[in-house]
């Protein structure tokens, strides 16, 4: 079978996020935990899925991915998308700062 | 299971019965509309309360002409989702006239508290323990009813437009007795917010949901 | 355009309060994420690809500049400068946190806007007609019975809890620019032989999986009983429809199932229960909605001033931009301009913060102070004097929002998609900007004429496809991004479903194939025949024949 690896939104901004090997929730997903057979990929989603969890993130889930360099690699467009956000330039996918400046303005 | 009754705990005095449970004697029981229609003469033979228990899918219109058997319906939320039972309530209250207790079965949630008090539901059963304050206040959490229910409440355009109150019993009836069809009198209508309603509690209203309903 | 009464404020007010407690039991636990969802929903916050996305009501499309101002300090202060309007007249942010929403709600209180409803199986933002209330061919303003519906359905305790969402669409003119035939409930204003005016009603329309055209139960129901009546739809189809099979669970289903006669029978009955009862609507309450929309102090004017023909001759853009950008008004000297949201290339229905704020100023200047939202994901600033017309083009071209490709090809409809959206099977932008691009010459767009591409990423349809005279739908195709295409459609009077025309073409054939159909109806068309017209006369055959030659 696939490699697979653990991923999920996060509680808090949706944020798309994945199960490292120590049970941290990681954005990258070259960082993600990757079980190479299914008692472990159980054990793993297990992990994710406690009630504790469920105050961190949202729907967790098993995907498949590659693994080139012992990294992992995701699969199919929509996991692709996932790990690397919308792929159109359009009315402003700025990172973040400009909402951060906003936020830092307004609390000086 | 926790009974929540007129907005407090309350001990449920029904037993529940499955098809094939026996019948206990001179005692409150709720059956399904299978066994009602299958020992219909027996139950209304006895001499105690009978109640019946609806699923999702059993339309009120079905048993519209035997409502004077049932002190009790209590109607089904297999799941939250499913809405049916909503309607269910409204034309048992408005449309059939039914004025005992109606109780809501199932997945009854404190969100949804609000809206099945005003389809006309005046008893859950709820699955934990839970925090009562919190029930309460989901009541008057919003104040404004921009449609009439079953609850009677001046819906938006009456409020607007100064239309007298519907015909509504006093305040001092019990909720679950009230009859639509006794004499009644106008009563002026007063805006019900979250504080109207936390200053009956404080007050020591022993029926303050009575007070929201007599408009 | 409506303004709250206190009422109205109390409820917004007291609905972000409720809401900001259920975020706060949801992050400590109390509530699980399944029994939080739909309450999230209720709220119009759905958790999306990414990051949330929360959609914002805008009643029948209508936007006073203040409120757009707002829409853009929110933008700015908790998403990433950019907002999204879609094919239903409501507001998208990609990248809330859920912590900042009961902040936003508040927010959008202070202006007299809200998310509620905007998802979840409750009735969802009635919409309405862009051009309302200053189009010549309307019997009445449509957003008067809007407005009225959208109170209504508000916090409706019986039917918050449907078997699927429900849509309302209600339309004020003799031409149909609110596609009420698509539609869970579709309102027609008329009038009937005694010149009085009603709502012709009809059930059971829509897109997504199974497309459908609704079909009339009523043809004429007078004023009083329009909130009656459409209890007994809702009563009805909260009590019958589906709730075993998600996929079969719209109304349209239950119509098509029961047939049409027995579910007018249906709702009759139950409604003959109800009518003339409290929910009869007096006149006062529809006289004091309908002065809210009274029109706006208009100067006496000449019809078309001799500027506005002097600028068009002068200025050759500029007169191409009125060509498809500019439609008459119903007072003389006044006309109504279509901002289009489509530039060559761009995301279509995308607005930075500083394109909202630029839009607000100029409403502020030349429109009353009001715009509107369309279904085709454009603005419209209704009121425009024709001797302004030209400073406002000038104005908008500095924003990037001159585009003047209204109702042409450029003008795509196009859903977020799978950059986006979760219930996406393939991406939609992309094709949308390469077609946009592809097409970029305005000569040949006006040159094809009037040509309506609507692109879904998913059959649920939020691109309308099923309704464009091209519609284009993604699809996965063993874990490729796949399009099929669909020809004939269309939302209007003759409202019709696409028929798909063949497989479906890779990503990278799929603007080529595009061209091709382009590129057939040019070579059939008659004069002046539309895409539709030709499409009607000479079938599917020529264009398959060119399409899948090869093969």
């Amino acid at each position: 079978m696939k490699a697979r690896i653990v991923t999920a939104n996060r509680l808090s901004d949706g944020a798309v996020v994945y199960l490292d090997a120590a049970g941290d929730w990681v954005d990258s997903i070259v960082e993600a935990g990757v079980a190479e057979d299914g008692e472990t990929a159980e054990a793993l989603l297990a992990v994710a899925t406690t009630a504790e969890q469920a105050l961190r993130v949202v729907g967790p889930y098993l995907t498949d991915v590659a693994v080139e360099d012992g990294r992992p690699r995701p699969l199919g467009t929509r996991e692709i998308i996932r790990a690397a956000g919308p792929t159109v330039a359009g009315a402003a996918i700025r990172e973040g700062d400009e909402r951060d400046d906003a936020k830092e303005a307004s609390a000086a | 299971m926790p009974l929540i009754k007129d907005d407090r705990f309350a001990k449920d005095g029904w037993i529940a019965l499955d098809d094939d449970d026996a019948l206990p004697a001179g005692a409150p029981v709720i059956v399904t509309l299978e066994r009602w229609r299958a020992e219909r003469a027996r139950l209304v033979g006895r001499n105690a309360p009978l109640g019946l228990r609806l699923r999702s899918d059993q339309a009120p219109a079905e048993i519209a002409g035997d409502l004077p058997h049932f002190a009790l319906i209590a109607l089904e939320f297999p799941k939250f989702t499913d809405g049916r039972a909503y309607s269910y309530a409204r034309l048992l209250r408005e449309r059939y006239g039914f004025a005992g207790e109606l109780r809501a079965v199932g997945a009854v949630l404190r969100d949804q508290y609000g809206f099945m008090r005003r389809c006309g539901f005046d008893a859950f059963e709820v699955t934990t323990e839970l925090d009562l304050d919190a029930w309460r206040a989901a009541l008057g959490e919003v104040s404004v009813a921009y449609q009439p229910a079953a609850d009677r409440r001046p819906w938006i355009a009456a409020l607007r437009h100064g239309r007298p109150a519907q015909r509504v019993a006093r305040p001092t009836v019990p909720v679950h007795a009230r009859r639509h069809d006794e004499d009644e009198e106008d009563l002026p209508s007063r805006r019900v917010t979250a504080d109207t309603l936390c200053e009956a509690y404080a007050a020591g209203a022993e029926e303050p949901v009575a007070a929201l309903w007599a408009y | 355009m409506y303004r709250y009464d206190e009422y109205d404020s109390t409820l917004v007010a007291e609905r972000a309060r409720q809401f900001r407690g259920q975020v706060a039991r949801r992050l400590s636990g109390e509530l699980t994420e399944e029994q939080f969802r739909p309450l999230r929903l209720m709220n119009g916050l759905y958790l999306q690809l990414h990051a949330y996305m929360l959609r914002i009501a805008i009643p029948y499309g209508t936007l006073s500049s203040r409120q757009l101002r707002k829409l853009a300090e929110i933008a700015r202060r908790y998403d990433k400068g950019y907002g999204h309007f879609t094919t239903r007249q409501n507001l998208q942010f990609n990248w809330p946190r859920l912590a900042d929403v009961p902040a936003i709600l508040d927010e959008l209180a202070t202006v007299q806007m809200h998310a509620i409803q905007t998802s979840g199986n409750c009735i969802r933002n009635v919409t309405a007609d862009q051009f309302a209330g200053a189009a010549a061919d309307e019997v009445e303003d449509p957003r008067v019975y809007s407005e009225i519906i959208r109170q209504w359905s508000t916090l409706h305790p019986e039917f918050s809890f449907l078997p699927r969402k429900f849509k309302i669409a209600v339309t004020g003119a003799e031409s149909d620019r609110a596609a009420v035939q698509v539609h869970d409930i579709g309102l027609r204003l008329r009038r009937n032989g005694d010149g009085e005016v009603g709502f012709e009603v009809l059930v059971g329309g829509g897109l997504g999986r199974t497309p459908v055209i609704g079909k009339t139960i009523r043809e004429f129901l007078p004023k009083p009983h329009l909130l009656s009546y459409l209890e007994a739809i809702l009563r009805t189809y909260n009590m019958l429809g589906r709730r075993d099979n998600l996929f079969k669970a719209r109304i349209k289903i239950l119509v098509n199932a029961t047939g049409v006669d027995k579910f007018r029978d249906l709702v009759e009955e139950e409604w003959s229960h109800i009518r003339d009862g409290a929910l009869t609507l007096p006149e006062a309450e529809i006289a004091r909605i309908r002065a809210h929309f009274a029109p706006p102090p208009y100067e006496e004017l000449t019809g078309d001033p001799p500027e506005h023909a002097a600028a068009r001759r002068r200025d050759p853009d500029f007169a191409l931009w009125a060509r498809t950008n500019v439609v008459a008004h119903k007072r003389p000297g006044y006309a109504i301009a279509t901002i289009s949201l489509k530039p060559t290339g761009g995301v279509p229905g995308d607005v930075t913060a500083e394109q909202m704020e630029a839009v607000a100023a100029l409403a502020d200047r030349y429109s009353f102070g009001e715009i509107r939202v369309t279904h085709e994901q454009n603005l419209v600033l209704a009121h425009v004097r024709q001797a302004d017309l030209h400073a406002l083009w000038q104005a908008l071209r500095q924003q990037g929002l001159a585009t003047g490709n209204a109702g042409l090809i450029s003008d795509i409809i196009c859903c977020p998609g799978l950059d986006y959206c979760n219930l996406a099977n393939a991406r939609s932008i992309p094709v949308a900007q390469r077609i946009s691009q592809r097409f970029a010459d305005l000569e040949r767009q006006h040159d094809i004429g009037a040509l309506k591409i609507k692109i879904s990423g998913c059959i649920n349809a939020c691109g309308h496809h099923h309704v464009g005279h091209i519609g284009i739908l993604g699809v996965d195709k063993h874990g490729e991004e796949f399009y099929q295409v669909t020809l004939g459609g269309s939302a209007d009077d003759s409202a019709a479903i696409g028929k798909i025309v063949g497989p479906a073409f890779s990503a990278g054939d799929i603007v080529a194939a595009v061209e091709t159909i382009v590129e057939t109806y040019l070579a059939q068309r008659r004069a002046g025949e539309t895409f539709n017209a030709t499409l009607a006369r000479v079938g599917l055959a020529p264009f398959k024949e060119k399409l899948y030659a090869a093969d």
